[in-house]
């Protein structure tokens, strides 16, 4: 057992993660969430790719990690100034409190791109263009319908929005989408068996364990069709049909299709709380904006500040599996900083 | 469409306009073919809101049309424009509102490649000061005149004598608003309400009692395509997507057609009739085609202005059928005649008429 | 009509919704494998005919599917029938089966129109 106080700016998965870990190994963690729960993106999802379980699994397991007598956890909580000096961080709440603190831990994960940010969608100005984020939450309500209470028979899903992209100043993958517009077809097909569902994808990026099998399951039982193109302007027809320009880059020619529904697959960013922790502890970022660690390869949980840490996908977009393994490795590289501090 | 969605996209792109004392650039195809808009222009902001607008007889093309034609080199469409730049300096002007889309988009690109290449804008000082002895400033602000007209708009409205309401069906006139490809799709920050969804006139449509359609190929282009156009064989390109918004603006039964560029009023008006000559295709009810008007034409009509005064006329497509809906009274034997009185040829095929 | 010296081009693009899809339908219903396709060309890459003469078993799959039936009807002549395509499909994909499909649909449209 070591003893020691730790930080854990972020109560998503990483944070709960990290925060577990190192009150199990005896440090006495606060874990601050500017939310009213603790929780992150994963409350607001319905079903997990690659196995399609219930989310609810995971966060009841990371309930669980945070369920010990070291954690405290400050809801409603952001940070407003940070001190360091003679080896201790002073970290002060908005809402007035000052903690002590031997190290923290950053894990203040992504925002979702957000995709009224890329216009020609019209994201908020057609009806039934929705996004990943809202089909999760039509799923958990059990009932995918239109905005006229009728059952799309014809839905798109695009994927890259907000990502590879230029234009809203974002060039990297956010590595989720493909799967994530993946497992939502799927799902889309067995909430609405005669629906026909077509994926628009750039590049089918199905690096995951189990993803490709996902990938290939979905075109076999589920008839899901891919349409490779990136969707350059979503319209509206005299009947109130969603109509979209595409490439149908395979054939070389532009394709246009209606649609009773639209689905964005809405990339990861850096997440503002986060670009408020990079101002206050004068934390590097990235040319993706996210905090660019000491060492790509093997130092992904170090930052340019001396006792303070990363966890998860404010380092880059992740999934569930990698947030964990990076939450833990960042509570191996706390743990064996304090060791180095007793000594 | 949701309004909430589009307001929020406006409030992202607005730009600074002027108030007052522009140095004016017309267009070459506008005082041409359409004349009466820029009359109603100078006319509107010079004796209505009493604003100071000044012309120099010295401007010339911005040879826009030569250089998007292959023609007019680069080197030489930046010494045009320095030109411009430098008779407005030398009359104490700092704003400067342009007429034609095309040459806004020549100005906001040239502009744009000076901020980037500062080189060019040195060698286009040097090659202005050697042939004319000329220097000049970059315009502190930079507005199409369609900025302009949308800046004032409220103030049109206040003054309107016919709104753009059927008068006898009590609804808004279905309102198409055609954007110049060159006004915003190039810097989107600097378009009113930007590329996507522009507000520059379906605000002014809005503003003024009308209902703005929005069609599945609305931000498809006119077709112009300036190069298309300019060699014959070519120019089946540039009709086809005439064609093509047409045929997706059909449905939607519009009234008019409201531009706020030179090449897409001439070429959305002009086409319909050689579309009717070539398949007999025509677009708006009852076998009449749609008239293709500019802000300034419909600025003038709803403040109740005389639409041959304002050259109505001048358009292939006449405006008889929109007339009508919006009640205003005109007499068809005057359309062509001069101010004195006298009788001009009459033109032949306009379509509209009986 | 070349009234003046030009003419209206009709649109090049795929009308995904008014073409007819029913040959793809019938390969669908007869043989699955027909929607495992990922597009990689290696059938294409490999292929006898497609050497030598313009026949691309990937872009022939690509257009059935999108009911651009008229591009496939001759050009699916093309095929020597010699199996290669099956033999390097990553996806296991029944080629031969498809183009034997895509024939007997074209010979007996009753078997799939609607």
């Amino acid at each position: 057992m070591i003893t020691g106080n730790v930080v854990v700016v972020g109560g998503g998965v990483a944070g709960m993660e990290v925060a577990g870990q190192l009150a199990r190994s005896g440090c006495m963690v606060s874990l601050i969430e500017k939310e009213s729960s603790a929780g992150g993106h994963i409350k607001e999802w319905h079903h997990l790719f690659p196995d399609r379980r219930n989310s609810m699994e995971v966060t009841d397991y990371l309930a669980r990690q945070i369920n010990h007598d070291n954690i405290t956890l400050l809801t409603g909580t952001t940070i407003a100034r940070m001190g360091y000096g003679k080896k201790v961080f002073t970290v002060d709440t908005e809402n007035g409190k000052s903690i002590s603190a031997d190290a923290v831990v950053v894990a203040t994960g992504f925002d979702l791109f957000r995709s009224e940010r890329k216009e020609e969608y019209g994201y908020g100005i057609y009806d039934n263009v929705i996004t990943s984020a809202d089909l999760e939450v039509m799923f958990r309500n059990g009932e995918i319908k239109l905005t006229d209470g009728r059952r799309p028979e014809k839905i798109g899903i695009v994927h890259c929005v907000g990502s590879r992209d230029e234009k809203v100043g974002n060039i990297y993958c956010s590595k989720l989408c493909c799967i994530t517009a993946v497992k939502q077809a799927m799902e889309l097909k067995e909430h609405l068996s005669d629906a026909r569902v077509y994926c628009f994808y750039m590049d089918m990026r199905m690096g995951g364990a189990l993803y490709e099998e996902t990938y290939r399951e979905s075109q076999e039982k589920y008839g899901i069709n891919f349409i490779r193109g990136k969707v350059s302007e979503v319209g509206e027809t005299i009947d109130h049909k969603l109509i979209i320009k595409v490439e149908d880059t395979l054939v070389g020619r532009p394709l246009r299709m209606e649609l009773d529904m639209i689905v964005l697959m809405a990339g990861m960013e850096m997440s503002k709380g986060g670009e408020q922790m990079a101002q206050i502890f004068g934390l590097k970022t990235g040319e993706n904006r996210f905090f660019a660690a000491a060492d790509h390869h093997y130092g992904s949980n170090e930052s340019n500040v001396e006792a303070l840490f990363f966890a998860g996908s404010c380092t880059a977009p992740m999934n569930i599996t990698e947030t964990i393994s990076h939450a833990r490795a960042a509570a191996a590289e706390v743990i064996c900083y304090l060791r180095k501090a007793e000594r | 469409m949701k309004n909430e969605g589009r307001k929020r996209i406006w409030a992202e792109y607005q730009k600074e306009i002027a108030d007052d004392h522009f140095f004016y650039v017309r267009s070459c195809i506008r005082q041409s073919f359409f004349p009466g808009s820029e009359q109603f222009f100078l006319n509107f902001m010079r004796n209505v809101l009493g604003k100071d607008i000044y012309e120099n007889p010295s401007h010339t093309t911005c040879t826009g049309i030569g250089y998007h034609g292959d023609i007019v080199p680069l080197a030489t469409i930046m010494t045009v424009v320095a030109r411009h730049f430098a008779l407005m300096t030398e009359a104490g002007y700092k704003n400067i509102a342009i007429s034609c889309v095309t040459s806004f988009g020549i100005y906001t690109e040239i502009i744009e490649t000076w901020k980037h290449f500062p080189g060019e804008l040195e060698k286009t000082r040097e090659y202005l000061y050697k042939a004319t002895g000329r220097e000049f400033n970059i315009p502190e602000n930079m507005a199409h005149t369609s900025d302009i007209i949308y800046k004032f708009r409220n103030e049109i409205a206040e003054k309107a004598k016919n709104p753009l309401v059927n008068r006898q069906t009590g609804e808004p006139l279905r309102v198409i608003e055609h954007i110049g490809c060159h006004y915003s799709k190039m810097f989107p920050k600097y378009g009113v309400g930007g590329a996507e969804f522009p507000h520059v006139l379906s605000g002014m449509a809005e503003a003024w009692g009308g209902e703005v359609i929005d069609y599945p190929e609305r931000r498809h282009c006119c077709g112009f395509g300036f190069r298309q156009y300019l060699v014959q064989a070519n120019r089946g390109y540039s009709i086809s997507n005439t064609v093509k918004k047409f045929d997706s603006m059909k449905p939607f039964k519009p009234d008019l057609v409201l531009t706020n560029c030179p090449g897409c009023n001439m070429f959305m008006d002009k086409w319909q009739y050689t579309i009717r000559e070539m398949e007999g295709t025509t677009y708006g009810e009852n076998g009449e085609s749609i008239p293709v008007l500019t802000y300034e034409e419909l600025a003038g009509l709803v403040m109740g202005y005389n639409p041959w005064d304002l050259g109505l006329q001048y358009h292939m497509v006449q405006s008889e059928p929109l007339l009508r809906k919006m009640g205003i009274e005109f007499d068809g034997q005057d359309k062509f005649k001069t101010k004195d009185g006298r009788q001009m040829p009459l033109p032949k095929n306009l379509i509209n008429v009986v | 009509m070349e009234k003046f010296g030009f003419k209206i081009s009709k649109t090049r693009v795929i009308d995904f919704d008014q073409n007819d899809k029913s040959v793809a339908e019938f390969i669908y219903t007869n043989e699955p494998s027909f929607r495992l396709c990922i597009e990689c060309g290696g059938c294409s890459a490999t292929c006898t005919a497609g050497n030598f003469i313009p026949f691309s078993l990937r872009e022939l799959q690509i257009l059935l599917k999108r009911g651009e039936t008229e591009k496939v009807k001759d050009n699916i002549e093309k095929c020597m029938l010699c199996g290669k395509c099956s033999l390097v499909c990553p996806r296991g994909v029944n080629t031969r089966n498809i183009i034997e499909l895509a024939k007997r649909a074209f010979k007996t449209p009753e078997l799939h129109a609607v």
